[in-house]
């Protein structure tokens, strides 16, 4: 068994797996929704992107210029017209509302694209990678995707920390009675906050749909994969869920490298044992200052 | 003023018709092998252990405040404790099914242990997680058939009667028992103190905490029979099966997503919402079935508009519009 390919490869799938978690993790955080369907946007976004190469003849990446305005615009739309009406202090109505989107959303694709397994395709770069010493092959686009992961988080640290719209969200987040009393829209705000986490869930759709194949069922796995980031990292903190997605990667790693049966179980497993032992997370978020 | 005597009223008049009514509904039921087809059996068997299962979801989600998504697992787990029963171990089948209950039990209790650390949407969520991993968990058990599942030999089969005829019937009749003892059992259970208990933490568990309910041990309890019952219910849904596989045994949307869509069609938090909620799946089902994957989006839509709109239920508008409670879990005080 080779543990530094073990801990490289695991962790350039934990930076896809925070790609994926982020979204979640946004919307949680900021109106205390989780979102079912999240995965289920996920796959929208990655057929989104083949729709875009198929009828505009964009290249793999550039679709992102078409997908994401739209899954920005798609998430704008449902917070404001949908989600909003199911916030309150009773858990199922948002709970069940995206468990009904999940259903359409898998079903029209179902429906739209058949069952067949998709890909994007871009070029020679999927297949290139680099050699690193001890006999361990760095895939270039893997890298490029945590890189991407790891910015995103940047970005949006600073976006919470150093803007006004920042300081709305963590306000909101906080107390939305008290930050409506200061004036805050909460409808519009929420809206925004879906809208951004749709960007991160697009972004991150486009790069699984490059990465992996795909089809109409993807979906549920990929919010499990989501979720377990969000917990083991600890909630309402981005780089815990960076942290978390890299732990849930190299378990995945460890399971594979010991059986390819093994890789989704051994995640589970890792995320139990982290309830288990730490149930706030690895990393949950400190006091703001 | 003169002091009238206060009596608790347990039961209204509604409800004491309705008994009489399901009552005869349950004996025209119970019947139905010697007036009815197979055709008819399986639709009434399999209408029996979805009101179960519904039931069962319904008090975890609409007493107890425990929103699960991962009641498959105890699904899956009860059939493949009650395939290993009666495969590998040869036990008898009706010994096997007696046992599957507790046996599940006995795994939900650490499971109930771990999930608790979560809260809400989170907990729901995590329930999820731990039926994936029971599920491929067991895909690694060679003892369980691995990933290509196990089947009821005709050696087994035939230990419940030796022809088909009587096999169906029996295996009905054992659906029917096993859906009144659900009913009848969180009938019972709500009407009771711990019923009592659970009511007030749904409405606040803060509030209830406070009031002297144990929270924790109550839901504990209420985790561990649903758990219980679901496995039994498993059982018995497989041995009618005769074939079962991982992805059967834990599948989310035959055991979970339908299951909710009942209950929130028919009215959370009421025993009436998942009778009504079963027979409009069922109807809308025979109806639309092949329409195929529109279908399943008509459903998805259903349950999005009745959530943001009718948030009670069928039967949750009818008990607000009219007072009706057929199966009152309520104590009335009247003035006798």
């Amino acid at each position: 068994m080779n543990w530094l390919s073990i801990l490289v490869q695991g962790s350039l799938l934990g930076g896809l797996y925070a790609l994926f978690a982020v979204g979640l993790s946004l919307s949680f955080g900021i109106m205390r929704l989780v979102n079912i369907a999240h995965g289920d946007f996920i796959v929208l976004s990655a057929f989104a992107g083949l729709v875009a190469v198929r009828a505009l003849g964009l290249d793999a990446i550039a679709t992102l210029l078409v997908v994401i305005p739209t899954m920005a615009a798609i998430g704008y739309a449902l917070q404001r017209g949908v989600l909003n009406l199911t916030l309150g202090s009773n858990i199922l109505p948002p709970l069940l509302v995206t468990f009904g989107i999940s259903v359409i959303i898998q079903n029209g694709l179902l429906q739209g694209f058949g069952a067949d397994i998709q890909r994007l395709h871009w070029g020679a770069i999927e297949t290139q990678s680099i050699a690193l010493p001890g006999g361990v092959a760095v895939g270039v686009f893997p890298l490029i995707v945590f890189a991407v992961a790891v910015v995103s988080i940047f970005a949006l640290q600073i976006l919470f920390y150093r803007t006004t719209l920042g300081r709305a969200f963590r306000a909101a987040s906080d107390d939305p009675e008290t930050a409506e009393l200061m004036g805050i829209d909460k409808r519009h705000l929420y809206a925004l906050a879906m809208a951004i986490a749709m960007v991160f869930t697009a972004l991150a759709g486009v790069l699984f749909a490059i990465r992996t194949t795909f089809d109409p069922a993807s979906g549920p796995i990929r919010l499990i994969f989501a979720f377990e980031a969000v917990i083991i990292g600890g909630l309402g903190s981005l780089w815990g869920t960076l942290a978390g997605g890299i732990l849930l990667g190299i378990a995945q790693a460890f399971g594979q490298a010991l059986s390819p049966t093994w890789q989704i179980l051994a995640g589970h497993i890792a995320f139990l044992i982290v309830l288990v032992l730490r149930p706030s997370g690895l990393f949950p978020r400190q006091r703001d200052e | 003023m003169g002091a009238l005597p206060i009596v608790v009223e347990r039961s209204t008049r509604a409800s004491r018709v309705s008994a009489v009514g399901f009552g005869v509904v349950l004996v025209a039921l119970a019947t139905l092998p010697f007036w009815g087809g197979p055709g008819d059996m399986r639709l009434v068997a399999e209408m029996s252990y979805y009101l179960a299962l519904a039931q069962l979801w319904n008090l975890l989600a609409g007493y107890a405040g425990l929103v699960s998504v991962g009641q498959q697992a105890f699904v899956g787990l009860g059939a493949y404790a009650f395939f290993y029963m009666v495969g590998p171990l040869a036990m008898s089948p009706y010994l096997a099914l007696a046992i599957a209950g507790p046996a599940v039990a006995l795994i939900s209790f650490p499971v109930a242990l771990v999930v608790f650390r979560l809260r809400g949407a989170y907990f729901a969520v995590g329930t999820w997680v731990v039926s994936e991993a029971f599920m491929l968990g067991v895909t690694q058990v060679k003892a369980l058939g691995a990933g290509s599942g196990m089947s009821l030999t005709p050696a087994i089969v035939r230990q419940i009667a030796p022809d088909r005829a009587g096999r169906e019937m029996i295996i009905y009749w054992i659906t029917l028992a096993v859906v009144v003892l659900v009913f009848a059992g969180v009938y019972a259970l709500l009407r009771s103190r711990h019923g009592l208990a659970l009511t007030a933490i749904r409405d606040s568990e803060p509030a209830s905490a406070s009031l002297g309910v144990n929270t924790f041990r109550t839901k504990l309890v209420t985790y561990v029979v649903a758990a219980a019952f679901t496995g039994l219910a498993g059982a018995v849904i497989f041995l009618s099966k005769i074939r079962l596989s991982p992805e059967a045994g834990f599948s989310i949307n035959d055991w979970t997503v339908v299951v909710i869509f009942m209950v929130v069609i028919g009215g959370i938090g009421t025993l009436e919402g998942p009778i009504v909620g079963m027979l409009v799946y069922v109807v809308m089902r025979e109806l639309l079935f092949q329409w195929g994957t529109w279908y399943l989006i008509l459903l998805g839509l259903v349950a999005v508009v009745v959530m943001l709109k009718f948030q009670d239920g069928i039967w949750g508008y009818i008990a607000k519009r009219f007072d009706l409670h057929l199966f009152p879990v309520r104590r009335q005080l009247t003035r006798g």
